[in-house]
């Protein structure tokens, strides 16, 4: 087979050890991690797929009732006749803050500290509320299943905002929010062998303390304490995490529909890769009208109008349709069109908008028929 | 015309003025990709319609309505969390606070010592705005995604996190507000899908259980209404021999009837009313489409229950 009849995913799945798919919500970024992971176990790949979304919908696409958890789950599914013995599916749910109490284990210096550090109320705000947190550990949980000898291919399911690629700087995230100026002021205490009451004493501590209260500004300072010399553990990580995601074996591939705003974010992701100095491997534009044909709007209408005259009501109401399908999909495509014209031709996968949802097994191989034209049967 | 999840109301019709009067500040929610933005035009479109003074408030992304809403007296205001804590920090007397915020670049850091405090400034806002008499609706683009009920949750958890001062005092005023079904209420957007549905129901009954809002009309965006098309002559043989014809007029008639089997559902698991927005023929929104969907929505208000 030669590279002209290879689809740009087909390519991903011959080359990425890591594929990240990236879009905004709505767009069924978590449906077509589902199905490549599908279709490369298929092709005899040990895949793990991991998605982030609360709304657990990967759990239903695979068909798993009971959900999902932040340990990866082996899902037995029929992956088709073809399919290769050795693949194997797995799947998992992050949840950052579990993955972080985990870092936090890890990294500090004795276990009393760890657990300070777990019991306090600031960092488990840090945990679950920080912003970038959750892409920061979605980075860090696939550096830990790219590591682990069970899988050939990590798939990962970036959350659904404007930050999912934040994780491209996950060395600087964390560290840029320990290095701040309000923390080297926090820490000052425990340097100085001061009362942290003297610390509040300070003209901004106190500032703040009038906004947020004195409870809350005690826990950051406790937080901050704890935390002190686990910078380094920590920084070292994230900069592994971050060679990873910047290395060749890792290809993103980003998601929308055919609708102004998915593909204004798609352009926003392709230029934020590109600004990182990656590209997009691959664009999945989903939920596109089908084309019923080759007539166009304009030809359609006409056969109508003749039907009309004709007195064939029933039939002008047929050409009508469709018609209407085609002006449908020729402004979809317009509406995608900058997208294309961003990524190439060749990058983009068109899948037709389904009779039905998607939320079976059977959807996932539809969607995948649309992505590759490589299949586990040889052909 | 507000109707509670727990029992329907049933009886006259409203009309336009009732309907947009029945509490100054509307908040759009519903996640990504559903046509929030959409909604709010159409609402702030039908409103000043009406004649009612209307502003629309946007809350992050690309300010888009500004365009949307071209030729329309709707005014349009933009909130970002900076720039609310500054204005919050300034009209409380605490300009030295908030020159210390701005200028180090702390308010990331107070919002993470505090979560919320960035929804809860952005909330104060609007809750000025609603006691300003300035307007007689505004209208809320809700934030994305998951966000909605995050945002909507802030002040109750604010109440237990930060236990006095201004932001405390802020977070109750917010949730005497939302309290308060004649000041405040949530419109649910959603698409006429079986995920989108079920997020939706999902959302409802938190937002109402755990926020104590009160839940407007649900607004379903990009409805494909239109009888079932004919495939058949009377004595069953098909219409045309052409199968790209029949298949196109069979998708339309499945989508249709899933479309259908959605809204119905939707009745069935939520006693709220509720309101379609046909779909259009373009996949970009100009104000001429916003116009359409307001006419349509009018429409619409006329036959809500009361």
């Amino acid at each position: 087979m030669n590279a002209t009849q290879l689809s740009a995913l087909d390519i991903v799945l011959r080359d990425a050890e890591i594929i990240v798919s990236c879009g905004s919500g709505g767009v069924g970024k978590t449906t077509a991690a589902a199905a490549i992971a599908m279709h490369a176990a298929a092709l005899g790949k040990r895949v793990v797929v991991v998605t982030i979304d609360p709304a657990r919908r990967l759990a239903d696409a695979l068909g798993l009732a009971d959900g999902l958890s932040n340990e990866p789950m082996r899902v037995h599914l029929d992956l088709g006749p073809h399919a290769q013995a050795f693949g194997e599916l797995w799947a998992m749910m992050l949840d950052p803050a579990t993955t972080f109490d985990g870092l936090v284990r890890q990294y500090a210096e004795t276990p009393e500290r760890a657990e300070r550090i777990l019991a306090n109320a600031f960092y488990h705000n840090i945990a679950g509320a920080l912003s970038g947190t959750q892409e920061y550990m979605a980075a860090e949980k696939l550096y830990q299943l790219h590591r682990d000898h069970r899988f050939d291919l990590v798939v990962v399911d970036t959350p659904p905002t404007r930050n999912a690629l934040d994780f491209l700087d996950a060395p600087a995230t964390l560290t840029r929010f320990i290095n701040h100026r309000l923390f080297r002021l926090l820490m000052l205490p425990a340097r100085k062998g001061l009362k942290v009451l003297n610390v509040a004493a300070q003209p901004v501590l106190r500032s703040i303390g009038k906004v947020v209260g004195g409870d809350v500004l005690a826990d950051a300072i406790a937080f901050f304490q704890a935390f002190e010399g686990m910078e380094t553990g920590f920084r070292d990580r994230a900069d592994a995490v971050s060679e990873l995601l910047h290395s060749s074996i890792t290809h993103y591939v980003l998601v929308a529909s055919a609708r102004h705003d998915t593909v204004e974010e798609a352009r926003y992701f392709a230029a934020r890769l590109a600004d990182s100095k990656l590209s997009v491997a691959a664009v999945i534009v989903n939920r596109l009208q089908p084309r019923f044909g080759d007539a166009t709007a304009e030809q359609a209408l006409a056969a109508a109008a003749t039907a009309q005259s004709a007195g064939d009501n029933d039939l002008a109401g047929l050409w009508r349709n469709l018609a209407e399908l085609r002006a449908l999909a020729d402004a979809e495509e317009g509406v995608i069109a900058p997208l294309i014209a961003d990524t190439g031709d060749t990058a983009i996968h068109r899948v037709p908008l389904l009779a039905d949802d998607v939320h079976d097994l059977g959807g996932l191989r539809e969607i995948a028929g649309h992505l590759f034209k490589v299949w586990p049967s040889g052909g | 015309m507000i109707a509670s999840l727990r029992k329907r109301a049933s009886g006259g019709r409203v009309d336009s003025v009732q309907f947009f009067g029945a509490a100054r500040l509307v908040i759009v929610a519903g996640k990504g990709g559903v046509g929030k933005t959409t909604v709010t035009a159409v609402l702030a479109h039908a409103a000043a319609g009406a004649g009612l003074r209307v502003l629309a408030v946007e809350l992050e992304g690309k300010p888009v309505l500004n365009d949307l809403l071209a030729g329309t007296p709707v005014e349009v205001l933009t909130i970002t969390a900076p720039e609310a804590l500054a204005d919050y920090l300034d009209t409380h007397g605490l300009q030295r606070v908030s020159k210390r915020l701005a200028t180090s670049g702390i308010i990331d850091v107070v919002a993470t010592a505090a979560p919320g405090i960035d929804d809860i400034v952005v909330l104060g806002k609007l809750k000025q705005l609603e006691r300003s008499n300035a307007y007689d609706l505004i209208v809320v683009d809700g934030p994305a995604a998951g966000h909605a009920i995050t945002f909507l949750l802030a002040a109750r958890g604010l109440l237990d996190t930060v236990r006095g001062g201004p932001i405390h005092t802020q977070a109750q005023e917010v949730l005497e507000m939302f309290q308060d079904p004649a000041r405040c209420q949530v419109l649910l957007v959603t698409l006429p899908e079986t995920t989108p549905i079920n997020e939706l129901i999902e959302t409802a009954y938190s937002v109402e259980e755990r926020v104590g809002v009160q839940l407007g009309p649900v607004i379903v965006n990009g409805v494909d209404l239109g009888e079932p098309i004919t495939v058949t002559r009377n004595d069953h043989s098909p219409l045309t021999a052409d199968p790209n014809l029949l298949a196109a007029a069979e998708y339309r008639n499945h989508r249709r009837q899933c479309q259908r089997n959605e809204l119905n559902r939707l009745s069935a698991d939520l006693a709220l009313s509720q309101i379609v927005l046909p779909q259009l023929a373009v996949a970009g929104l100009t104000p001429a489409d916003i116009s359409v969907l307001s006419e349509s929505l009018m429409q619409q208000i006329a036959q809500l229950p009361s």
